[in-house]
């Protein structure tokens, strides 16, 4: 079928329409997991290490097996042999989750020992504090800045591994003459950074429902996760059964921030259980458990060194990095060192890049993985401003790339376009009015009143490629009522995808924003995706649904020139309405044409299939999507307490063409809160001997209503061409640049 | 073992019957027992917020209470604020607002400004902040949760 109308104007795309998710999430209506009940589900409770570092010389659960109530209690050795491959395909196959529970020694706090199958989750921990547990404790390996040269303590003995490297890059110069640079520079600055660990805290904690058919051999999982299809493709490896035999779907998550990208190893104790006992078994974990034993993040150090020239302009930046993966990484995401430059104009690159294990929870994915790229620059380029004296603004925009620079490679081998570092600088710097500031601070300072300013400026990498990452699929089905149902690959666990890939389906097929539903989060109704995360479901899902759309839209008009005997090119399809252009009186609804697709199809035309569906996978055109934000932050320090106040927050951006700027900023505001929390209030501790000391939300703080500011958000529009919508990914920005500009403040 | 007590209450206008372990919290009652599942548990120490349910007209954490604390109390969950299908204006205010993301917090919330707003028809700025600074949001930044409290009250103000 030939492609015969044209795309309808932007009705919904660019407006913030009322979510579709809120009416149920508002009224206590939504389906988390802890939701799900089950005929005859049990309930179960980890017994966790409290030792850091030690071989299990004993674990007796005689008791906890005698209290009524109790269905099973197991441990490693109920497992060993009953399972098989336990990797990600994202990962690769090297990268294994660790065994369901430990097998001869613990390596962090929180390593769980042994599963409690119960009747209620009550009983199931009652159980837990019967099982005796005996650990030989050994020295814990905590400093990971100096993990790598501790021979004498080590996290993978077990494994027999001679080191607490987990990779090591020697020092890599991406230019040939760097040395020169740095021999020729007037100035040469270097410092240290170090990023404390503070970790994803999504208000949901993780939870799986496993119910394993014995009879069967299916497998039904309900999970909070950012990624049901990569969770299935997982089960059915781990359980050697078919894709087909494992269903895995979740309707409403808490919150993932990436921490939920990957199967952990309670949730395969968890289905393992469940097929042992042929029952459902529910594990909803508590706050306790999220904080000591979900997947860390952050926790990493640079020394990063800046050859400046006389004329202020950096000729070279290097970075010694070494970051904390914890004993278990989920995934080992650290720093990105290709885009240690950013979005400036610096044409040499140097790095080294150490992943070190500690007996400490390991490291998972947290928006923005790789973004400590951003702080370590950020915080350089601020003290290189204050070691030379010189104005930290006028410094970056000697240095910063501006859209008339582009296209842009930079040492690091990335190819920039499309973007706007510059002028979101200005523009943000505007909003700020940054003479009259700093004539307010100078006035401040004078009277004693500490007062600083921040500024953070990065470029990021949104819908990458990599495995599994680089395309997505939609279905997209008008129903027999004239009702649009988009099935995506996508999970949403707060990005209100429900209502942005709504907006995109309603434009693109020319109906009503009511009369578009979308599925998601359900292996046995979608089309594969990886899942929700790295800011890659506008672009790339938001790809797929208009081009799926397209096709639909496309038929919608064939069947009708059909019945109205007029010539597709003269039709247009608007608020669910087929009309010829410039004569609206001659039209039929969308209903009335799928009543032909369905109905009578028999009358169609042979070139004509019956149905109104189209499936398509999407791939942008490029890979990644640049998208890229200016960050101000204004604080003054308390002098008798010390205690910093956010006085204004400005985020300029630009996201490419919005779909609904209200999500947009709704994502900016999330994110740019946390990584202030990371500055000003979370800080995950662990003592020397690697107890975790903030164990609660009483220890871990979280910004709450009274420390956070007023964000104010300028947009600046680039459209981008990977994709025919022009989106950008911006899940993970705010998180990346809040982190340095809060600091730099 | 646990000796298992009756429980009787007037939930979201309706009278509840229950039998449980004294040491069953009333938000496990409500959502295991009573089925009503928009009462949320993120963290059961009584810092998070996203249990809240307002008992005889105060707004409490459900997970620090026992089920059998409540007996002969009228309790209104985040099920009880809309009114046949009808959004309650603190509920259409955040919907307006873009005050929820993932919504997990959000009918602790949601419950926490409707008794602040029942107290207080006409708080300031900083009443508003303080007043929600016993719940957590880990998704907006509290940017449209404040506004739409803003906002409810000066429509409920209105309305009156």
């Amino acid at each position: 079928m030939s492609m015969t109308s044209a795309t309808p104007a932007a009705r919904y795309i660019g407006q913030s329409v009322t979510r579709k998710e809120d009416q149920r999430l508002l009224t206590g209506h939504g389906q988390y997991v802890d939701d799900i009940t089950l005929p005859g589900l049990l309930h179960a409770a980890f017994v966790r290490s409290d030792i850091a570092r030690g071989a299990i010389t004993r674990v007796d659960a005689d008791a906890a097996r005698a209290l009524p109530g109790v269905v099973a209690v197991y441990t490693w050795s109920d497992f060993h042999g009953g399972f098989g491959a336990s990797w990600h395909a994202m990962l690769g196959e090297e990268l294994m989750v660790p065994p369901p529970l430990a097998i001869t020694d613990v390596r962090h706090v929180g390593d769980p020992i042994a599963i409690v199958v119960a009747t209620s989750r009550y009983i199931a921990e009652d159980a837990c504090d019967l099982i005796e547990v005996d650990i030989d404790a050994q020295d814990a390996v905590v400093e990971f800045s100096t993990a790598a040269e501790d021979t004498d303590n080590l996290v993978h003995a077990g494994w027999g591994l001679t080191t607490n490297a987990m990779m090591a890059v020697p020092f890599t110069p991406m230019s040939p003459d760097l040395d020169q640079a740095f021999d020729d520079a007037a100035h040469v600055v270097d410092c240290t950074i170090r990023q404390n660990r503070y970790v994803c805290v999504p208000m949901e904690g993780r939870g799986i429902v496993a119910d394993y058919s014995t009879g069967r051999d299916e497998l039904d999982v309900v999970c909070s996760c950012q990624s049901v299809h990569e969770t299935r493709n997982f089960f059915s490896r781990y359980l050697q059964i078919p894709e087909s035999s494992v269903r895995v779907s979740a309707r409403d998550v808490g919150g993932g921030f990436g921490q939920k990208m990957f199967v952990f190893r309670e949730e395969c104790a968890v289905v393992l259980a469940s097929r042992l006992l042929g029952q459902p078994v529910k594990w909803i974990e508590d706050r306790h458990e999220n904080l000591v034993a979900a997947p860390h993040s952050r926790n990493e150090q640079g020394v990063v060194r800046l050859a400046i020239d006389a004329d202020q302009i950096i000729q070279a930046i290097t970075i010694d990095h070494v970051g904390d993966v914890g004993a278990y990484p989920a995934c080992p995401a650290v720093m990105n060192p290709q885009l240690l430059p950013g979005p400036y104009k610096i044409p040499r690159l140097g790095f080294s890049m150490n992943m070190v294990w500690t007996n400490t929870m390991g490291k998972g994915a947290y928006r923005g993985p790789w973004m400590f790229e951003t702080t370590a620059r950020e915080m350089a380029i601020d003290n290189a401003a204050r070691v030379l004296d010189i104005d930290p603004i006028e410094f970056r925009r000697r240095n910063l790339l501006a859209a008339a620079d582009l296209p842009f490679t930079s040492p690091g081998l990335q190819v920039f376009s499309e973007i706007t570092p510059l002028e979101t600088l200005e523009q943000a710097l505007e909003m700020l009015d940054y003479d009259a500031f700093r004539a307010e601070q100078k006035a401040a300072r004078a009277e004693g009143r500490l007062l600083g300013l921040g500024c953070s400026v990065y470029v990021e990498p949104t819908s990458m490629s990599g495995p599994t990452l680089a395309t997505e699929g939609a279905t997209i089905r008008v129903e027999s009522s004239g009702k649009v149902v988009a099935f995506l690959g996508t999970t949403s666990h707060g990005q209100s995808v429900e209502t942005t890939m709504a907006q995109v389906v309603a434009d693109t097929v020319g109906v009503r924003y009511e009369d578009v539903t979308i599925v998601q989060a359900d292996t046995q109704s979608t089309p594969y995706g990886p899942g929700t995360g790295g800011s890659r479901t506008a672009v790339i899902a938001g790809g797929a649904a208009r081009q799926a759309g397209e096709v639909v839209r496309d038929k919608i008009v064939q069947i009708a020139a059909h019945h109205m005997e007029a010539d597709p090119a003269d039709l247009e399809v608007s608020n669910g309405v087929v009309s010829v252009a410039g004569t609206p009186a001659r039209s039929m609804t969308v209903k009335e044409v799928a009543d032909h697709a369905y109905r009578f199809a028999d009358q169609l035309p042979a070139d004509l299939g019956a149905g109104l569906e189209a499936t398509v996978r999407f791939k942008p055109t490029r890979f990644p999507t640049w998208s890229n934000a200016t960050h101000l932050c204004v604080v003054e320090i308390d002098r008798d307490t010390c205690v910093p106040h956010v006085v204004r927050y400005i985020v300029s951006e630009d996201c490419g063409r919005m779909i609904n700027p209200s999500v947009v900023e709704g994502q900016i505001f999330g994110g740019v809160i946390q990584g202030m929390g990371g500055v000003l209030l979370e800080d995950f501790v662990y003592d020397s001997s690697g107890n975790p000391l903030t164990t609660t939300f009483m220890d871990y703080l979280l910004p709450t209503t009274t420390e956070v500011p007023e964000i104010e958000i300028g947009h600046i529009e680039t459209e981008s061409t990977t994709n025919p919508g022009g989106y950008k990914g911006m899940g993970e920005c705010g998180a990346i640049g809040a982190h340095a500009a809060v600091a730099n403040a | 073992m646990s000796t298992n007590h009756d429980v009787k209450v007037t939930v979201n206008g309706r009278e509840r019957t229950g039998t449980v372990e004294a040491r069953k919290t009333l938000a496990d009652f409500l959502r295991e027992d009573l089925g009503l599942t928009g009462t949320h548990l993120a963290c059961e120490h009584g810092v998070c917020g996203a249990c809240t349910v307002i008992v005889d007209d105060r707004a409490v954490r459900a997970c620090l209470q026992f089920a059998v604390q409540v007996e002969g109390t009228s309790i209104t969950t985040v099920e009880g604020l809309a009114t046949d299908g009808e959004l309650n204006p603190v509920q259409r205010a955040f919907m307006n607002e873009h005050g929820l993301q993932c919504g997990f917090c959000t009918p602790g919330f949601v419950v926490s400004a409707t008794a602040l707003l029942a107290s207080n028809p006409d708080p300031s700025d900083q009443e508003i902040r303080e007043g929600l600074s016993g719940n957590i949001c880990r998704c907006t930044g509290y940017q449209g949760i404040i506004r739409a409290v803003r906002s409810a009250a000066t429509e409920m103000r209105a309305s009156q």
